[in-house]
């Protein structure tokens, strides 16, 4: 079963390929292929819940020998996420997309970024792991250089170019890492760490798999790449990046620091702690600079992100179970956000503030909808994202790391700032010009659902950061996770 | 045998990244692939090197004999061969569309918004 949520997408997108290319055909064949992946990550969510951490032995390879699939808590919460932004990302497609990407492939490339991202909260191997970030990044590449626009051909290569290198470090790591210890397996490799410390590779591999992630997650200073590239591509495929793919390093930076960095040196959290802080405090305020409403979100994306790791360096259960519920708060509220952008593109051709404007007035029922991720991103009480930040703070505090606290407090205030600012610009200031077009209702429709989520995540918080609190309880333990995977020690 | 192995891979890597910091995108393509294939020697190294021994039963035999060549390092480095070789002609197909649309190979035309 666990092998659902990377089959159900490769199955749709290998039925795409060989469906004619109209439209119509194809949007319907993507809606049903991501509403059976939402279901089937449902349900593997349900068994995880319900009976601990997942385990198949591919091919039936006890391990350390086979590829290993594991889901625990967060993998499980992470690939309900995936389902969800598919679905959501699906659907906005039957309002129209650009006719050239959707000609060349559009649809079945959206299924494999999505078996990509899948498959890395899956799996348990370190290589695995490596060819899921390479099947989610060409699909990526290939989704952000179908239009031969200026801009979107450089905001490529830099893409391109930067994950590349990410990918060659990650590698490297793997090369040095199989050298010394002879697995590749996560579990097999959280019981051998410890005896690598005498020989200080431990800090080596832990730096470059440090420095291989954080470019993945937009981490300071590595994170130029994000802002050049996210706000190019149309709403949907911004949309889908902003939602999974820097999660994928942050779920990746989770994995290893609980797994095997517990008992690292503390410059190592040090490191990681300097780096959230920076990427928090540089990535706000370079929002606040910015006058385009994607600009300003990619800004945002990449400040927020600082705050799931600068928890993670705590390495709390409380911090952590405050990282977890802000990643997917974020995840539902950045994606409903691209779509908002989405939405100001096609009613304005721009989503330069200078051309924004009167929404307020001219689209109320948009207006009323939008205001629910602004606000939520903002961290207006009583949203999804004043619970993470409040969740965050709380960890911080109990952690002693107050001056983290106060870094935590300045980049909300900072953020309320940035978000009120774009609302007020794009919403409340005399419109500059009419709209040019209408929004498709699907679009509307999805932001509504987005929107709608949302709002449940804030009445359910109680029970969400409840199921938080669980998943960082199981990835500290970690013991649950090797038995699992590893069966008893004889 | 590893020490000069070593020292090639050491090579592409320090190759590699110079030619990414320059300005020129053919310049650049080339360094990922030497940076991609200096990282498949370190991983084909870092494995250990054993010569004349495949890891393969002998007949008669029920399990391997060391000394044996591990296969698993092999089989790592093929796939990062396979995905390399299929990244770098895609760069290459990028850097010729930027090509077209830029009409420059100087990174820093490729960067500036019009």
């Amino acid at each position: 079963m666990l092998v659902l949520p990377i089959l159900v997408p490769l199955c749709t997108g290998a039925v795409l390929v060989l469906t004619p290319k109209r439209p119509a055909p194809q949007r319907w064949i993507s809606l049903t292929g991501s509403l059976l992946l939402l279901v089937s990550a449902v349900l593997v969510f349900l068994r995880v819940n319900a009976a601990g951490v997942q385990v198949l032995q591919i091919s039936g390879w006890p391990a350390p020998f086979g590829i290993t699939l594991v889901a625990d808590l967060l993998a499980a919460i992470l690939v309900v996420a995936v389902g969800v932004v598919g679905t959501a990302v699906a659907v906005v497609a039957f309002s129209g997309i650009d006719p050239r990407r959707e000609a060349f492939g559009y649809h079945p490339l959206m299924q494999i970024l999505l078996m990509g991202v899948a498959g890395a909260f899956l799996t348990g191997d370190f290589f695995n792991l490596y060819v899921w970030f390479e099947v989610m990044l060409v699909a990526s590449f290939v989704l952000l250089a179908l239009n031969r626009t200026r801009a979107q051909m450089g905001a490529a290569f830099k893409y391109v170019t930067m994950n590349l290198l990410a990918s060659s470090i990650f590698l490297t790591a793997l090369g040095l890492l199989y050298g010394t210890t002879g697995t590749l397996n996560m579990a097999a490799l959280e019981r051998v760490w410890p005896t690598l410390s005498s020989s200080g590779l431990d800090t080596v591999l832990a730096v470059l798999f440090l420095i291989a992630f954080s470019i993945k997650a937009g981490l300071f200073p590595l994170f130029f790449w994000l802002p050049a590239s996210y706000p190019t591509p149309p709403a949907p495929i911004g949309a889908a990046f902003a939602g999974l793919l820097t999660k994928v390093g942050v779920y990746a930076l989770i994995r290893v620091f609980t797994l095997l960095f517990h008992g690292a040196s503390p410059t190592l959290f040090g490191l990681l702690l300097a780096m959230s802080v920076a990427t928090m405090v540089i990535g706000l305020v370079a929002a606040l600079q910015e006058r385009d409403f994607r600009r300003v979100l990619s800004f945002n994306l990449v400040g927020h992100i600082g705050y799931t790791t600068a928890s993670l360096s705590l390495l709390t259960p409380a911090a952590l179970a405050g990282a977890i519920f802000y990643v997917v708060h974020h995840i539902v509220v950045i994606t409903n956000l691209y779509l908002v952008s989405g939405v100001l593109l096609r009613l304005r051709r721009t989503t330069d503030m200078a051309g924004l404007g009167g929404m307020y007035r001219d689209q109320p029922v948009f207006a009323a909808l939008a205001m629910v991720p602004i606000f939520s991103l903002a961290g207006v009480p009583p949203l999804s994202g004043f619970l993470g930040k409040l969740a965050i703070l709380e960890g911080a505090f109990a952690a002693g790391a107050y001056w983290v606290g106060g870094a935590v407090l300045v980049v909300g205030l900072l953020t309320l700032l940035s978000m009120a600012r774009t609302w007020a610009d794009s919403f409340w200031a005399p419109a500059a010009t009419r709209d040019l077009a209408v929004a498709g209702t699907p679009l509307l429709v999805v932001i509504a659902a987005l929107s709608l989520l949302t709002v449940a995540m804030t009445l359910g918080a109680e029970p969400l950061f409840e199921l938080a609190s669980r998943s960082a309880q199981q990835l500290l333990n970690r013991e649950e996770y090797v038995r699992a995977v590893l069966g008893d020690p004889h | 045998m590893e020490g000069l192995l070593a020292l090639a891979s050491g090579v592409l890597y320090a190759a590699g990244i110079y030619l990414m910091l320059r300005r020129r995108l053919a310049q650049l393509i080339i360094g990922i692939g030497l940076l991609s294939n200096g990282t498949n020697l370190l991983i084909f190294t870092a494995g250990g090197l054993t010569r004349a021994q495949p890891p393969v039963v002998p007949e008669g035999a029920l399990a391997l004999a060391e000394p044996y060549a591990d296969p698993v390092p092999q089989a790592l480095v093929l796939t990062a061969i396979v995905i390399g070789f299929g990244l770098l002609a895609f760069s290459l197909v990028l850097a010729h569309r930027v090509h077209d649309t830029v009409g420059s190979d100087d990174i820093d035309d490729v960067g500036r918004e019009q």
